[in-house]
Formats: C-alpha cells, sequence, structure tokens
C-alpha cells in the first residue's frame, strides 16, 4: 500500500467559481492551485515568464487559467475551464465559469455538474448585479451549497464593517431567492489570506478558511434520500462466446442516476410496466449485494424482459408516469434563437424524443429576476417553456432530482446543443 | 457543512464509475466507434474501464493505434501483447504509409511525426468510417485541453473549434454527427496523472518495461534527457547524437510516452508503481513540462495542433 492510499479518502467534490477577472476569480484559484502545491515549477516559471513580458512586476496567479489562444490575446476568459487540484484526502474539479453578462450559458454549464459554488464579490464594490445573476443561476440549477467570498480585502484594509455590510445586503436578496446553505468568508486571494491559509490581517474573522469548508462539505448532491432511477445505457448479450454459461446472459448496463437497489428488489421496467426481481448486481468480476448513486454497474434481472437503451429500471415501491408534456426552465445555448415552429430532440437521461414547444410561459430577466412576457428565446435567456413530446419519458421535478429532472435540446439539422432545460 | 453521512464512491471509484458512463454512451450513440491503444499507460487504464463497461460481452470497438514508426519496441511488443490477451481486434496504421502515399511530407528525415500522426488518424477513421474514436487525453495535461469537451466534436476536416464547442450539461452527452464528421470521446478527461498511477496501482495493470527506472544512454541537450541509439521495431538506431554530445548512462524512467523523437524521460530510481506514486506525489515539475518536447514550442503548440485534427 502506497503513502497516499493510507490517507482518509473523502471521495471527490465538484465546485463552481463565478465572477468576472475584475472580481480576482483567476487569481482565487491561481492561489488555491499554488497553496495546495497543485502548481509545479514549469507551470510557474512559464507564467512568471509572460507576466514580465506583459510588464508586470509580481507573478499574475490569473495567467494560469487562461486557455486559448483568443482569451491569452484579449485577457478574458471564452469558456468553462476545468482545474484540478488534490489535498491528499480529497480530490477537487473546479468549473472555472466566465462572469461576463453574455456568458450565461457557460454558467449554466459549468454549474450543472457542480455541488458547491463560490460566488465571488469585490469588497470595494459590494452586492452588483453579476452577483444576483450568478446567485440565482446557482439556485436555479440547484446547487445546493453557496459561498460567498468576499474578496479584495486588502484593498479596504481588512475592514469588518464592509465585510458584514456586504453580508447583510446578500442575505436581504438571497432570502427572497430561497438559498438555504450560504457561507460568508472574507479574502484576500492577492496575498493568500483565508484561501488555504489563514493569514494574519483578518484576525476578527473566526469561521473556517475557504479550503476548511471545501474538505467538509458533501461530496453527495444531496443529503436526502432519492428514489432509485436505473436509466439503460447498454444491453450486454454475449451470445457468440465460446462459454455455453454465458448462452443466456442479459446485462443492462447504466450508471445509479439516484438511489440505491439491492439484489432482491422488486422492480418495474418503463415504458413495458413489467415487473421482476434483481438477480444480481455486478462490476466486471465482482458480485455487489447493492448499488447506490453514482455507480456504473450492470444489473441482470430474474425474469427475461425486453429491456433496451432508453428504457429505465426503478423500484415498484417508486414507480414514476411516463409523461408526453412537460414544462421547464430552459437556458437557451445557441446563437440561433428557438424557432417555435420547429421540431427539436430533447435528450432525457439515455432516452430521445422529439419534441414541439407548446407556450413560453414568461422569460426570467437574469438581473432583476423579473418575469416578463416572450415569444422567443435568444441566446442566454431564461424561460418556463411547455413541451409537447412525440415519445414519453420518464421524469421526476429536477427539484427533486438532477437526474431525471435534466435534459438538453438538440437541433437536429446541425447536431449542436441548443439549450438546457430544468423539469418543474 | 460538515457532515458526510451520504454513502459516497472513493474519488478512484467515481471517476472509474464515470468513464464507464461515457463509454457506455459511446457505445449506445454511436454506430462504428473505435478506442485508440498505444501501449500507453492512459489508454492502459482506458482497455480496463473497457473491461469493466462490457465484459463479460466484446468491446463494441476495435483498438486502433497510429504507429509513427519511431515508437519504443517495448511499447509496441507490449500494445501486440495486450490486444491478443483481451481476444480484441487490433488495427495498426502506419505514419509511414502515409508518407508513402504522399501524404505526409517531412521537411526534412529526422522531422518528428508526432504531428504528422494527425493525417494518418483522419486516413484511418476515414477507411473504416469511423464515427467516434476513445482517446485517453487528460485535462490536466495541458491547458487547451482544460477547455475541450469530454464528446468534442470534429468536422470533416478533423478540426476542432475550440470557441465553437457544443456546450455539456449533467452527465447529458451529445456524441451526434452527420456522415463524414466525427466525435472525439475523452472518458478520462477528469483524472490526473496522479489518478492514473493511482488506479493502475489499484488494478495492478501491467505496464510497458520503460514506465520503470533503468539505465538508458543519453545525452542532456538544451536542459532536457535525451535518449540516444534507440533501436527501433527492425533494429534499426534512431535518435543518433549530434556531434561533439557527450554520451552517458542515466538511471530514467518515462512519465510519458510517445513517439521516440519527442518523448524524454525523467531520471528516476522507481523501479515499482508503489514507488512512482510516491514520485508523482512529491514531484515539481509537469508531466509535458519535464518530458514532451514537442509542447513547449510555443504556448499555443497543443491548440493548434488540435485545431488540425490532432488529439
Amino acid at each position: 500500500m502506497s503513502a497516499m492510499e493510507k490517507l482518509e479518502d473523502h471521495g471527490l467534490l465538484r465546485f463552481l467559481t463565478c465572477g468576472s477577472v475584475d472580481d480576482g476569480k483567476s487569481t482565487l484559484i491561481g492561489r488555491l492551485l499554488f497553496d495546495t502545491k497543485t502548481i509545479l515549477a514549469d507551470t510557474l516559471t512559464a507564467i512568471e515568464r509572460t507576466s514580465q513580458k506583459r510588464g508586470m512586476e509580481a507573478v499574475d496567479l490569473s495567467l494560469l487559467t487562461d486557455g486559448l489562444q483568443a482569451e491569452r490575446e484579449q485577457g478574458i476568459t471564452i469558456d468553462v475551464a476545468y482545474r484540478y487540484c488534490t489535498t491528499g484526502t480529497r480530490k477537487y474539479i473546479i468549473a472555472d465559469a466566465p462572469g461576463h453578462e453574455q456568458y450565461t450559458r457557460n454558467m449554466v454549464t459549468a454549474a450543472s455538474t457542480a455541488n458547491l459554488a463560490i460566488i465571488l464579490i469585490d469588497a470595494r464594490k459590494g452586492v452588483l448585479t453579476q452577483t444576483r445573476r450568478h446567485s440565482y443561476l446557482a439556485h436555479l440549477v440547484n446547487i445546493p451549497h453557496l459561498i460567498v467570498a468576499v474578496n479584495k480585502m486588502d484593498l479596504v484594509d481588512y475592514d469588518q464593517t464592509v465585510f458584514e455590510k456586504i453580508r447583510a445586503d446578500y442575505l436581504a436578496f438571497a432570502e427572497k431567492l430561497g438559498i438555504q446553505d450560504i457561507r460568508f468568508i472574507p479574502m484576500s486571494a492577492l496575498n493568500g489570506d483565508m484561501v488555504v491559509d489563514r493569514g494574519e490581517r483578518l484576525g476578527w474573522y473566526n469561521g473556517p478558511t475557504l479550503l476548511d469548508v471545501l474538505e467538509t462539505a458533501p461530496a453527495a448532491h444531496t443529503e436526502t434520500s432519492e428514489k432509485f432511477r436505473f436509466p439503460v445505457q447498454y444491453v450486454c448479450r454475449p451470445q457468440d462466446s465460446a462459454n455455453p454459461e454465458l448462452h443466456d446472459y442479459r446485462g443492462f448496463m447504466g450508471r445509479v442516476e439516484s438511489g440505491e437497489i439491492a439484489v432482491g428488489d422488486e422492480v418495474t421496467v418503463l415504458p413495458s410496466g413489467l415487473t421482476t426481481r434483481v438477480k444480481a448486481i455486478e462490476i466486471y468480476s465482482q458480485q455487489l449485494p447493492s448499488a447506490f448513486s453514482e455507480q456504473s454497474v450492470t444489473i441482470l434481472l430474474a425474469d427475461e424482459i425486453d429491456i433496451s437503451r432508453g428504457d429505465m429500471i426503478v423500484k415498484t415501491s417508486e414507480a414514476l408516469e411516463p409523461k408526453k408534456q412537460i414544462e421547464a426552465m430552459v437556458c437557451w445555448l445557441s446563437e440561433q434563437p428557438m424557432d417555435r415552429a420547429r421540431k427539436y430532440l430533447i435528450r432525457h437521461t439515455t432516452r430521445d424524443s422529439k419534441a414541439m414547444v407548446a407556450g413560453i410561459e414568461y422569460r426570467v430577466d437574469v438581473n432583476t429576476m423579473e418575469w416578463v412576457a416572450a415569444d422567443k428565446l435568444a441566446m442566454n435567456d431564461i424561460a418556463k417553456v411547455a413541451f409537447k413530446l412525440a415519445q414519453p419519458i420518464f421524469c421526476d421535478a429536477y427539484a427533486e432530482n438532477r437526474g431525471t429532472g435534466a435534459f438538453i435540446i438538440i437541433d437536429e439539422s446541425s447536431n449542436n446543443t441548443v439549450g438546457a432545460g430544468m423539469i418543474v | 457543512m460538515t457532515v458526510l453521512t451520504k454513502q459516497t464512491l472513493s474519488h478512484l471509484d467515481w471517476l472509474e464509475a464515470e468513464a464507464i458512463h461515457i463509454m457506455r454512451e459511446v457505445a449506445g450513440q454511436c454506430s462504428n466507434p473505435a478506442l485508440l491503444f498505444s501501449g500507453g499507460k492512459d489508454s492502459i487504464c482506458m482497455l480496463r474501464v473497457a473491461e469493466k463497461a462490457f465484459r463479460p460481452g466484446k468491446f463494441p470497438f476495435p483498438l486502433v493505434h497510429v504507429d509513427t514508426g519511431h515508437n519504443y519496441p517495448e511499447v509496441i511488443a507490449f500494445r501486440d501483447k495486450r490486444a491478443a490477451e483481451l481476444g480484441e481486434r487490433l488495427i495498426v496504421r502506419s505514419v509511414e504509409d502515409s508518407m508513402k502515399r504522399g501524404t505526409v511530407v517531412l521537411k526534412h528525415p529526422g522531422e518528428s511525426r508526432n504531428k504528422h500522426q494527425s493525417v494518418t488518424l483522419l486516413e484511418t477513421i476515414e477507411e473504416f468510417g469511423f464515427d467516434a474514436c476513445i482517446g485517453g487525453a487528460r485535462r490536466d495535461e495541458e491547458k487547451a485541453r482544460a477547455k475541450e469537451r469530454i464528446m468534442s466534436f470534429r468536422d470533416e476536416f478533423g478540426q476542432w473549434d475550440p470557441k465553437n464547442q457544443r456546450p455539456e450539461l449533467w452527465d447529458l452527452y451529445n456524441a451526434r454527427s452527420h456522415k463524414g464528421e466525427n466525435i472525439r470521446a475523452f472518458p478520462i478527461s477528469n483524472w490526473t496523472e496522479m489518478d492514473v498511477w493511482q488506479y493502475i496501482e489499484r488494478e495492478q495493470l501491467e505496464l510497458p518495461s520503460i514506465y520503470f527506472a533503468h539505465t538508458r544512454p543519453v545525452v542532456i541537450r538544451q536542459g532536457a534527457i535525451v535518449p540516444v541509439n534507440v533501436p527501433l521495431v527492425g533494429g534499426e538506431l534512431t535518435n543518433l547524437p549530434k556531434a561533439g554530445e557527450e554520451i552517458v548512462d542515466l538511471l530514467v524512467r518515462f512519465r510519458t510516452v510517445g513517439d521516440i523523437s519527442c518523448t524524454a524521460p525523467v531520471e528516476s530510481d522507481a523501479d515499482t508503481v508503489e514507488k512512482i506514486v510516491v514520485e508523482t506525489a512529491t514531484t515539481t515539475i509537469t508531466e509535458r513540462g519535464a518530458t514532451r518536447l514537442d509542447d513547449q514550442t510555443s504556448e499555443a503548440s497543443m491548440e493548434q495542433r488540435k485545431k488540425e485534427g490532432y488529439f
């Protein structure tokens, strides 16, 4: 056993940072990577060189997160970037989303896989329209934990009253959104105060550092128990194998989207509605007594039932109704506006269905969170939309189940992903 | 935010479960995929993931290797052995065939063939009509890769357009393509070098011998350790030293394995996977920084190669 494995494994946490370069977001990520020793010497040498080339005195940690040529040329972030760091006990996947207004779609994309969001506020500027937008989107995509990082405390002389005022302002509007778990941390990413190390200039703050909160936040999306949902991805039938024992083998392969299942449990297969029992659960050569959320497994059933990709296995006691009409909060992602005359493809779990727009109930102004009437959707718009589907889907409300409440909208002419939906 | 109550996966189990899910999505959504297998450590991990994704069935794709003709013989032997053990079909296409066809023209005989793999790969995709290629690229390797999707769309010229990528949300992957276009799928996007070594250790995966500390003749060229007098599969020597260079025997291992002309080893006495895991945890230089001579050409060189069809 190696040195690394002896440490306790607290799994993996995916989180999102929202804010613009002006808030010091890239500096914060750079600081996190730097202070957890994720950045190695040659990367540092490369950014030192670039910092000097651009006439800067200190090393600019934000250069660590610039990926593409155009971004480096224009000094902006265009696309979601993923960064990795580890503390030995926990691995982190950081989704770095650009903060500019036109990039709502990138933030929604980055938020969709995150279980925690860090919202950056510049201590000099306080709660801005952008802060409200980011908070609304994090809430819309149902990120369970928020950290409000009040950054650049060094530029307000580490003044506690500045921090307290921002906290009060933020809570006043967060209450309206109904966000539950919010933490506030004063920090200076530039100097490294309260990111990984406490530093010496924020003595009045007794709470945890950013890394302390990250280390102890729940890794699972939800702490409440969810219903068992198993969308079938692939059916394994190795009939031509030389092994006669495998002649009748039918394995239903997929990832447990939510909940738990054990050998012997009674299950219903959708859409057929047929009921049987779980005979075995396998990963490769390993037999499991049970499986839980996020595990990729193969399920064998007691009775021979015709099942193919796109079907779903659920517990009989937790059945759900197929639906051909749904309402959802939609974020439009494409430069081409939604065309209400056209049919789109909806991909929900492993199932595809043709869909048409039955109506747009309202559009949300993401800056004021007001509902406004709309008859079309352009890129970055968020709206409540009703769809009619050609094929039934097996869904839960997004607020209850991320895996079976989410879908993407595909334009079949380009095959592009043009929208993201969350079922209400 | 202090309780860890719900049952969750260890980080390696989570990464493995995600990779299995992605491979099964490729198999479920695409009609003619392929898995790129070089004999390198990342693709060795991918084969284990594929076993976990599809056994007791056969893999729903062949293994494909684009051989530059300048690969370490140990790696090529390992590649063939592993494919045979698995009982899976291995397709090998070589840059030298593209050179014979005239579709690859080297600037000079000694030019690295690494970037020319793109041409041969695109020709192989066309020959077999693959609509998806599963590759072992990781986002921690390089900053252009940090922004690439798990299902990455390539047009009919095999080009990646970084500014016009399909949004990728939740675990809903879009691997659709029209005829002539294709998808590059990266199941281990979220793995780091450390994760790969920990997975190799946990799964007790066999590796080509050059990943472990061994003595070999090298020269020090512009600060990098460059292996010299390397025998090719046919026995011919490549990477000959330049006039005046001093050859030394050094204890080294490879952190990454590719075309002989552009992969350099690091000094190391780590001769077991356990020792390599410890060394990886304490190293001060990135994988590509240490060992890929091709990425240092310019800040944007990987992005540029990807736009031209490279992995």
